[in-house]
């Protein structure tokens, strides 16, 4: 069988030779024009007066437009129409754009872009925290409260009580790739559209309301992305939208790529979130009652904030029972950046608030986090009672059990934990730290309409095979995993099968290539178009050689009906010409899923992903600053449909995981202007960065539930065991002292140095 | 704006002459006026690598030179070490050992290593990762980037064992 096995991404050889085509590499025709945005210096308020003859008069300038030149208010939300491409006189945030350059060349649109002479009238911004709560500045009328039980009294009825809060920063995505968008008008006022996007179908719907436009006349394709993380959800449309306008207004193609100080000051990043909780527990430290706050920094728009937010609660119990819980969620507005998806949607800041409860708790007890962890987890699928999500959701193959035995034994934990021990209490300056924590992630979209995929499969009379889905790839492998998947589904080789560019025109209403879920939605949508085109080649031989056409065997490259053995290609032939279709769509949609946003309540999940890391740090109580030493990762991928490459989705996540909570920080400055907007200011993780033991396992235990060869998805839960990095920082720095460990993320050597001065002095 | 200025390079071999100004970026110059597309843009301020290219024997980021520098000069960029039916053994490595994602680093990171490797030819895994550390990289992780440079590096040294 050709899924399962390590094969490598399909198109390897054309990214080492570099002939892998990007948008900026996409032959463009002569005149092609060039876009850049003028931005707004100020966080809010209004335009008084805009000059921009010089902007006009700049070398290569073709056109310049502003909102009122637009043919409509060109929204580019993919939620609350709240996003107009060109602000209407009123600024929300430092990088909004205000006016769009058409040019000749990608850098006289950028250099005239400077040009305009803008007269504001400032208001004060809502920056932080807690400016939005001051001025009631939310998304929502108010904040979303999930509970179950009353934790109130089983808090203060519980033996032990702690409160605390933590901050956790965003993420710049900082896809290797930035933003980019080609398009080219066509006959008929048709757009054809090359957009990097997980979303093309979102394109697709936003150009065409945006020019007043059928879907139908719009066609998006998007061929691969270099990185996406989320950050190409939603992110794309902006460029896209300008595109298709300005072809509209020049009849040219028009092509726009932000540069990378743009793509920092104009998108979207991961949302910053502080999150408070009140917690009771006995002396093991088994938590009876939880009440979390969790508080959003949304940016100026709504975006994708209020399902980010929905999946931070739905992960606020992360791998753990929680008795009685209530989760309260605010959605905050303020003057920034409207804060996106990022791989883990919400998740892993939901998970680093019960995560840093596990650590106090241990702390304050003198045990174990691990012990205490343990005590917590769900009970596994053989014991009954303590199975149940705070949402209601059965946790029904909890393997985090087995996983952990199995991690600690591999890592030797309870060695090394002693080993460091005592290594700290020699060693005054250098101080190390251990923590082995879980990952439970569920998948699937929490809007429930979202879980379906479509397909497109023709067997051409040659034998070789095209195939066509509505997922995209942005390097994770999809496009190969899928390709194995129509191997063997044809019992044929992978060289038989040709993925072609992701495209609106062939598979319709697609959703975004997120949430984990593109092998396991367009994996069962292409299998089942396969299997469509299988069944009529098997009945057609049954019919000419006998036999049942049930007993038509496709392997090896054969087609074997009763005596007849023939090639996958003579067999494509011969039904050709008895004039059997050989085209093929396929249709898959999530089964189980029930939501109740509102209520909190249903099934949101068709099931759980789960991991585990544990990592060991190093840091100078001096000046603060530290090393990983070791990280080994378990991680359940289900029955992998392509090891390989499922294990460069782990050990790619970890260490942007990691970055998230250690080095990447995102600085605003109190005029609300991101400081850090450049890779010159922003530090993501390089080679020398990741730890010298570096152990990577897959947990292959076949998905209980009927995915497509019962894989589980692998994109975003391994992002979540970076967690394990920032936990052992915490306990690197509680050797130092006696004072409690209090450790905002991203844990940068300054605040890890402020966090020993703290626990050193005991306070 | 300042006049045009005759340039001539050697881009894989191949002699280009043509007219410039002195502040075109190199990146642009081979991208958009040569049409080589391997050496990609992710930074334009040194900072990622993808733009690496071999300038007489050195690596270079592509996007920090000006085409005036570069004036006389061989240059060899990725589509110059090797194609889809001929791969460098560093290509092959990073295709087999899945040193790639998104693939976007790819080019830049192979034609570092090519250098590196000319450089140390039997690296230990720090020095790869020193020697890398201009290149960043943002899906893999690294681990498999450095395999594909370990494997390659064996491959060339067994190589060239074979040949003496
Ligand atoms: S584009 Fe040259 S180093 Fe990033
Ligand atoms: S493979 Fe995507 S940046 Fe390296």
């Amino acid at each position: 069988m050709t899924h399962a096995k390590p094969l490598p991404h399909d198109a390897a050889r054309l990214h080492v030779t570099g002939a892998a085509r990007y948008i900026d590499d996409i032959p463009t025709p002569r005149g092609t024009l060039h876009l850049a945005f003028g931005l707004s210096a100020i966080a809010s308020g209004r335009i008084l007066a805009i000059d921009l003859s010089m902007v006009r008069a700049a070398e290569g300038v073709v056109a310049v437009l502003q909102a009122e030149d637009l043919p409509s208010a060109c929204d580019c939300s993919p939620s609350a129409h709240d996003e107009p491409l060109l602000s209407d006189g009123t600024l929300h945030y430092i990088g909004q754009p205000i006016f769009l350059v058409v040019a000749r060349s990608h850098l006289a649109a950028r250099k005239a872009a400077q040009l305009a002479d803008i007269a504001y009238d400032k208001t004060s911004p809502i920056l932080t925290i807690a400016d939005a709560l001051a001025a009631n500045s939310r998304f929502e009328d108010g904040p979303r409260i999930w509970e179950r039980g009353d934790p109130f009294p089983a808090i203060s009825d519980a033996r032990h009580q702690l409160d605390g809060s933590i901050d956790i920063g965003g993420q710049e995505h900082f896809y290797l790739e930035g933003q980019a968008a080609l398009v080219f008008p066509q006959e008929n006022a048709d757009m054809v559209v090359h957009s990097s996007t997980q979303h093309p179908t979102e394109i697709q719907h936003k150009v065409a309301h945006a020019l007043h436009l059928p879907m139908h006349a719009v066609r998006v394709e998007t061929r691969r992305m270099g990185g996406g993380f989320g950050g190409k959800e939603s992110q794309g449309n902006a460029l896209a939208i300008a595109c298709a306008v300005a072809a509209q207004a020049t009849g040219q193609p028009c092509k726009m790529r932000y540069d990378r100080d743009d793509d920092f000051m104009i998108t979207g990043k991961r949302h910053d979130f502080r999150i408070s909780y009140q917690v009771g527990f006995d002396d093991q430290g088994q938590i009876a009652g939880l009440s979390f706050r969790q508080y959003a920094r949304c940016g100026w728009a709504q975006d994708l904030s209020l399902p980010v937010c929905d999946r931070a609660m739905l992960h606020a119990d992360n791998a753990y029972y929680l008795p009685t819980i209530r989760i309260e969620s605010h959605r905050l507005r303020t003057n920034t950046q409207s804060a996106t998806a990022f791989r883990g949607f919400g998740g892993p800041q939901g998970m680093v608030g019960i995560e840093a409860v596990m650590d106090q708790i241990a702390a304050y007890l003198g045990l174990d986090p691990l012990d205490v962890r343990r005590k917590n987890y769900y009970n596994a699928p053989s014991k009954k009672g303590r199975r149940r999500t705070p949402y209601g959701q059965i946790v029904r193959d909890f393997a985090l059990h087995e996983m952990t035995d199995r991690l600690m034994d591999t890592s030797h934990y309870m060695e090394r934990r002693n080993a460091i021990y005592q290594w700290n209490a020699k060693n005054p300056v250098l101080k190390r730290g251990l923590a082995l924590t879980p990952v439970k992630f569920g998948i699937s979209f929490t809007l429930t309409h979202l879980n379906q995929a479509g397909a497109l499969v023709h067997v051409y009379q040659d034998g070789s095979i095209s195939l066509n889905h509505g997922g995209t790839e942005m390097g994770q492998g999809l496009f190969q995993k899928v390709a194995q998947i129509a191997a063997s589904r044809f019992g044929v080789g992978i060289d038989l099968v040709r993925i072609t560019a992701t495209d609106t025109s062939k598979v319709p209403n697609t959703s975004a290539t997120a949430a984990s879920s593109g092998s396991d939605l367009n994996g069962m949508a292409v299998a089942a178009a396969c299997d469509t085109i299988r069944s009529r080649i098997a009945a057609h031989l049954a019919g000419k050689y006998g036999g049942t056409p049930r007993g038509v065997i496709f392997a090896d490259g054969r087609v074997i009906a009763a005596d007849a053995n023939l090639s996958f290609a003579e067999a494509a032939q011969s039904a050709y010409e008895a004039r059997v279709s050989l085209s093929s769509t396929g249709f898959y949609k999530t089964p189980k899923l029930k939501w109740d946003r509102l209520r909190g309540a249903g099934r949101p999940f068709f099931y759980y992903a789960y991991g585990a890391a544990c990592s060991e740090v190093v840091i100078d109580t001096l000046t603060g600053e530290y090393r990983i030493l070791r990280a080994d990762l378990l991680h359940d991928a289900g029955a992998s449909l392509n090891p390989a490459l499922d294990i460069g989705q782990v050990e790619g996540g970890f260490v942007q995981g990691a970055g998230w909570l250690t080095m990447e920080e995102l600085v605003w400055d109190n005029k609300g202007r991101l400081q850090t907007h450049a890779p010159a200011t922003y530090k993501i993780p390089a080679t020398g960065d990741t730890p010298p033991v570096f152990n990577v396992d897959l947990w292959d235990a076949p998905n209980p539930e009927a995915t497509i060869y019962r894989s589980k998805a692998v994109g975003e839960p391994p992002f979540m065991l970076g967690i394990s990095v920032w936990s052992a920082l915490q306990q690197a720095v509680a050797a130092t002292g006696t004072g409690q460990v209090h450790l905002n993320a991203p844990a940068t050597p300054e605040r890890v140095l402020a966090a020993v001065e703290r626990v050193r002095d005991g306070n | 704006m300042s006049k045009k200025q005759h340039y001539a390079i050697t881009v894989n071999g191949k002699e280009e002459e043509f007219l410039a100004e002195p502040r075109e970026l190199l990146i642009y110059t081979l991208r958009e006026r040569l049409n080589i597309t391997g050496p990609h843009i992710g930074c334009e301020t040194s900072h990622c690598g993808a733009c690496t290219v071999t300038i007489d024997g050195k690596s270079v980021k592509a996007c920090t030179m000006f085409v005036a520098q570069a004036n006389g000069k061989d240059i060899t960029t990725i589509e110059g070490i090797g194609g889809p039916d001929n791969l460098h053994p560093l290509q092959n490595a990073f295709k087999e050992h899945h040193g790639l994602q998104c693939g976007y680093c790819t080019p830049g990171m192979i034609i570092r290593a090519t250098k590196l490797l000319e450089e140390i030819p039997n690296p230990t895994e720090e020095e790869i990762r020193f020697g890398m550390s201009g290149n960043i990289c943002r899906c893999t992780g690294y681990q498999n980037i450095v395999k594909s440079i370990q494997a390659a590096a064996a491959e060339m040294n067994a190589a060239k064992e074979a040949a003496e």
